[in-house]
């Protein structure tokens, strides 16, 4: 099959039906995959890896902070792509992905918080600061539920998915931010990336990096948050889709008398 | 079993339960109105079904 031919294949899964069908096959796996990462990556961090020389124990935050900031900024990214799709393609099920996404983004969102400022205050000595990351981290998580909000408050389903899509677009600029504020500004408490930078796994450059002591339960527990992440927008999505699918029956009953 | 966390055992502990915490509630509270939403549309289409 020729590249151009796949990528078609691609919008079959814009049928709903097709959608179901396809991720009831394949959302047991996702499920199971995430438990085994998740649960191995915690236990193997928690459990088997020694405490930092500079920031003791507390070191065994990092398999839940960075894997959920991660995400919180990749959902964001997912959600931007699928109200593309429906900006372009008008495929309702790409709109219903980015709302069935955005409640996980929010979770995503508030753990990285929540343990950014668990995490900050005995190293930093403050639970917040006004931080280029942090701030913009938190305007994610408003952006985050301004798009709840505004899927919520308008009835007309297209309409609304018009808007949040524009609301995505927007927002974007923040999930950006939120990965490279530390690299724009310059300043600020919250290190620069210290994981995901390919000269750093490498040992290419010389600024400081995680070890590999903590770096494989880490992608353990990455792997795992993104398969998680999958599998409930696999299934999120497909209450969404049942959801429209109950609206429409209920209009046609009322139609029909 | 439990490692000795030392000084910062109630900060890592804190983090671990409020991070397990959300994360369960989001799956939990998923998968209930999934079921919900589900059975409800089955009732539905069974009525139709059965009005033609």
């Amino acid at each position: 099959m020729s590249i151009a031919a796949k990528a078609n294949a691609l919008w079959e899964y814009a049928n709903p039906r097709k959608f179901l069908s396809t991720s009831e096959r394949v959302m047991p796996f996702f499920w199971m995959a995430s438990a085994v990462c998740i649960v191995v990556g915690l236990v193997w961090g928690f459990f088997f890896t020694p405490d930092d020389y500079k920031q003791g124990s507390t070191v065994k935050i990092i398999y839940l902070h960075v894997p959920a900031a991660l995400m919180a900024i990749n959902c964001w990214l997912m959600m931007l792509v699928t109200s593309l799709v429906w900006l372009v393609r008008r495929h309702h099920v790409s709109a219903l992905a980015a709302r069935a996404a955005a409640p996980v983004g929010i979770v995503m969102t508030l753990i990285a918080l929540a343990t950014g400022a668990i995490w900050g205050q005995p190293m930093w000595g403050t639970w917040w600061a006004w931080d280029p990351r942090l701030t913009s981290f938190l305007i994610l998580f408003l952006f985050y539920l301004g798009y709840v909000a505004l899927w919520e408050a308008i009835e007309d389903p297209d309409t609304a998915a018009d808007l949040t899509s524009v609301l995505c677009l927007v927002g974007s600029v923040f999930a950006i931010l939120s990965r490279y504020a530390v690299n724009f500004w310059n300043q600020g408490l919250h290190q620069g990336a210290s994981v995901m930078r390919t000269a750093a796994v490498t040992g290419a450059d010389t600024e400081e990096k995680v070890s590999n002591i903590y770096f494989y339960p880490l992608m353990l527990c990455i792997v795992g948050f993104v398969l998680l992440f999958i599998a409930l927008v696999l299934y999120r999505t497909g209450t969404e889709i049942r959801v429209r699918r109950i609206k429409a029956l209920l209009a046609r009953e009322r139609v029909s008398g | 079993m439990m490692p000795d966390l030392g000084k910062y055992a109630d900060t890592v502990l804190w983090s671990y339960a409020a991070s397990v915490g959300l994360l369960m509630a989001l799956i939990v509270f998923s998968i209930l109105r999934g079921r919900k939403i589900r059975s409800e549309m089955e009732k539905i289409e069974q009525r139709m079904t059965r009005n033609g």
